[in-house]
C-alpha cells in the first residue's frame, strides 16, 4: 500500500508510519474511512453546520436559502479535499466562492467563522462515532487535523485574496475617473484635474493624455488645474515632463487655473517657463487654444 | 541595417523600422544630408513610429541631422514618437531641442506643406 501522505502538508511527517502501530491502516487508509462517514453523514451534518450558522449571526446578508446552496458546496468541497489530498480544487472554489459573496457584503471574519463551525461539526461527528475506541479516535483524528488545518487555511486566503483583488481592482477603477481626458473641439483636449496629485497620480495623468493625444489626434491640450491647491516639486516636475512628451507627440500644452501657491512653487523649483505656456483661467486657455487650432468664435445674436 | 527612404514631390521621407545601432544612424544622418540636395526637398519626415526605444546617442544625432539638414536648406518633421517612447524621453531628460515634431506622417506632411505655403 503506497503512503498518501507525500500529497498532504509536511506536517504530517510527525506523525509516525502505519508500520509503527498495533492496527495496520496507514494514515491515507484512515482519511477514506472518515470521508466515508462525513460523506453518510451529510445531510445531518449540514443541517448541523447550517443552524449552527445561523445560531453565530453569520452570513447574516444572506438568505437561508442561499446559506443552505452555498453550504451544500462548500461541504462537499470540504469533504472532496480531504478524500483527495489535493488543494487546487478547493482553491479554485474559494476564489469563485468569494467572488460570489463579497459583493454581498460578507465579511472576512464571517467566511473564517463558518470554516470553523464546519471543521469543529465535522470534528464532533467523527468523535461521537469512534468514542468507543479510543485509539482509534486518536489516530482518526490525527488524520483529520492537519488536513482540516489546511483546508480552513485555503478558503480564507482564497477569501483575502479575492478581496484584495477587488481593491485593486476598484483603486484602478477610481484612479481612471478621477482623471478623465476630454474632447471640446476636433483637435482639441481638456484635462481637468481636481484634488490631490500625488506622484502615481500625475504619472497615470501623463500615460492617460499622451494616449488620448493619439487616440484623438490633439492639437492642443488645456491642463486645468483651478481644483488642485498645491504641488510638491516632485509633481510640478512631472506636469513639465507631461508638457515636453506631449509636445513629442505633436501636441501644444497651455496650463489654466494656476493657483497663487502653485505659482510660487513654479517659480520656486526654477521650472523653465519658457517650457511652459499658461493662462489664467479656464476661459482663457480654451479661447487661446481656439485661436492656436485657427478657430474663431462669434456671437451671432443673443440668446432669448 | 538600412533606413527606406522615400520622395514625395519636395518631401523626402524615412521610415525607421526598428530601433537603430549607432552605425544605422550615422549612416541614416548622411545619407539625408546628401540626398536632400540631389532631391531638391524642401522638407524630410523622419517617422519614427516603428521605434521603441530611444536613447540619449539617438536624440542629439537627430537634433544634429536637423541643424545639419536646415544647413542644406530643408526643414525637418520628426512624427511617430510613441506615448511610452516619449514618456520615458522626459524622464531621462532627453529632448528634441528646436526639432519640429509631429503626431504622425499625415499631419507631418500636413505641417510641411503649410509652411511651404507661407514662404513661397
Amino acid at each position: 500500500m503506497t503512503e498518501r501522505h507525500m500529497s498532504l502538508e509536511p506536517v504530517l511527517e510527525s506523525v509516525p508510519l502505519s508500520s509503527a502501530r498495533p492496527q495496520g491502516k496507514s494514515v491515507a487508509g484512515l482519511l477514506q474511512e472518515l470521508v466515508a462517514h462525513l460523506r453518510q453523514q451529510r445531510t445531518q451534518l449540514r443541517e448541523e453546520w447550517a443552524s449552527r450558522i445561523t445560531e453565530a449571526q453569520l452570513l447574516t446578508a444572506m438568505t437561508k436559502e442561499e446559506i443552505f446552496a452555498e453550504a451544500t458546496s462548500v461541504y462537499d468541497n470540504y469533504v472532496e479535499a480531504l478524500a483527495t489530498g489535493t488543494f487546487e480544487a478547493l482553491q479554485a472554489y474559494s476564489h469563485n466562492l468569494s467572488e460570489r459573496i463579497i459583493p454581498r457584503g460578507v465579511e472576512t471574519h464571517e467566511v473564517v467563522g463558518i470554516v470553523l463551525l464546519l471543521r469543529d461539526v465535522l470534528a464532533r461527528s467523527l468523535f461521537s462515532k469512534y468514542q468507543a475506541d479510543f485509539t482509534k479516535l486518536d489516530r482518526i483524528l490525527d488524520a483529520y487535523e492537519p488536513a482540516a488545518n489546511r483546508i480552513a487555511n485555503t478558503v480564507a486566503v482564497g477569501f483575502v485574496q479575492e478581496r484584495e483583488r477587488v481593491i485593486r481592482q476598484q483603486q484602478e477603477a477610481i484612479r481612471e475617473l478621477s482623471t478623465p481626458v476630454l474632447q471640446v473641439r476636433e483637435r482639441l483636449l481638456i484635462l481637468p484635474i481636481i484634488g490631490v496629485i500625488d506622484p502615481q497620480r500625475a504619472r497615470q495623468l501623463t500615460e492617460q493624455l499622451l494616449r488620448g493625444i493619439r487616440t484623438n489626434r490633439a492639437k492642443v491640450v488645456v491642463i486645468d488645474i483651478t481644483g488642485v491647491a498645491a504641488m510638491d516639486a516632485s509633481v510640478a516636475n512631472h506636469l513639465v515632463q507631461t508638457v515636453e512628451a506631449s509636445r513629442l507627440l505633436g501636441a501644444t500644452v497651455i496650463v489654466t487655473g494656476l493657483s497663487p501657491e502653485i505659482a510660487q512653487t513654479l517659480v520656486n523649483i526654477g521650472v523653465d517657463l519658457g517650457k511652459m505656456n499658461t493662462v489664467g483661467d479656464l476661459q482663457g486657455g480654451i479661447e487661446h487654444a481656439e485661436r492656436l487650432l485657427g478657430y474663431k468664435v462669434m456671437l451671432l445674436a443673443e440668446a432669448n | 541595417m538600412e533606413v527606406p527612404i522615400l520622395k514625395q514631390g519636395d518631401i523626402l521621407i524615412a521610415t525607421v523600422q526598428a530601433a537603430l545601432a549607432d552605425s544605422d544612424l550615422l549612416q541614416l544622418r548622411r545619407a539625408l544630408v546628401e540626398r536632400v540636395v540631389k532631391a531638391r526637398a524642401r522638407g524630410i519626415i523622419i517617422d519614427l513610429t516603428a521605434m521603441d526605444v530611444m536613447d540619449s546617442f539617438a536624440s542629439r544625432t537627430m537634433r544634429e541631422m536637423a541643424h545639419m539638414i536646415r544647413l542644406r536648406g530643408a526643414e525637418t518633421v520628426i512624427v511617430g514618437i510613441q506615448p511610452d517612447v516619449a514618456f520615458a524621453m522626459v524622464q531621462l531628460g532627453l529632448s528634441m531641442g528646436g526639432v519640429t515634431t509631429a503626431l504622425d506622417l499625415e499631419e507631418g506632411l500636413a505641417y510641411l506643406h503649410r509652411k511651404f505655403t507661407k514662404t513661397s
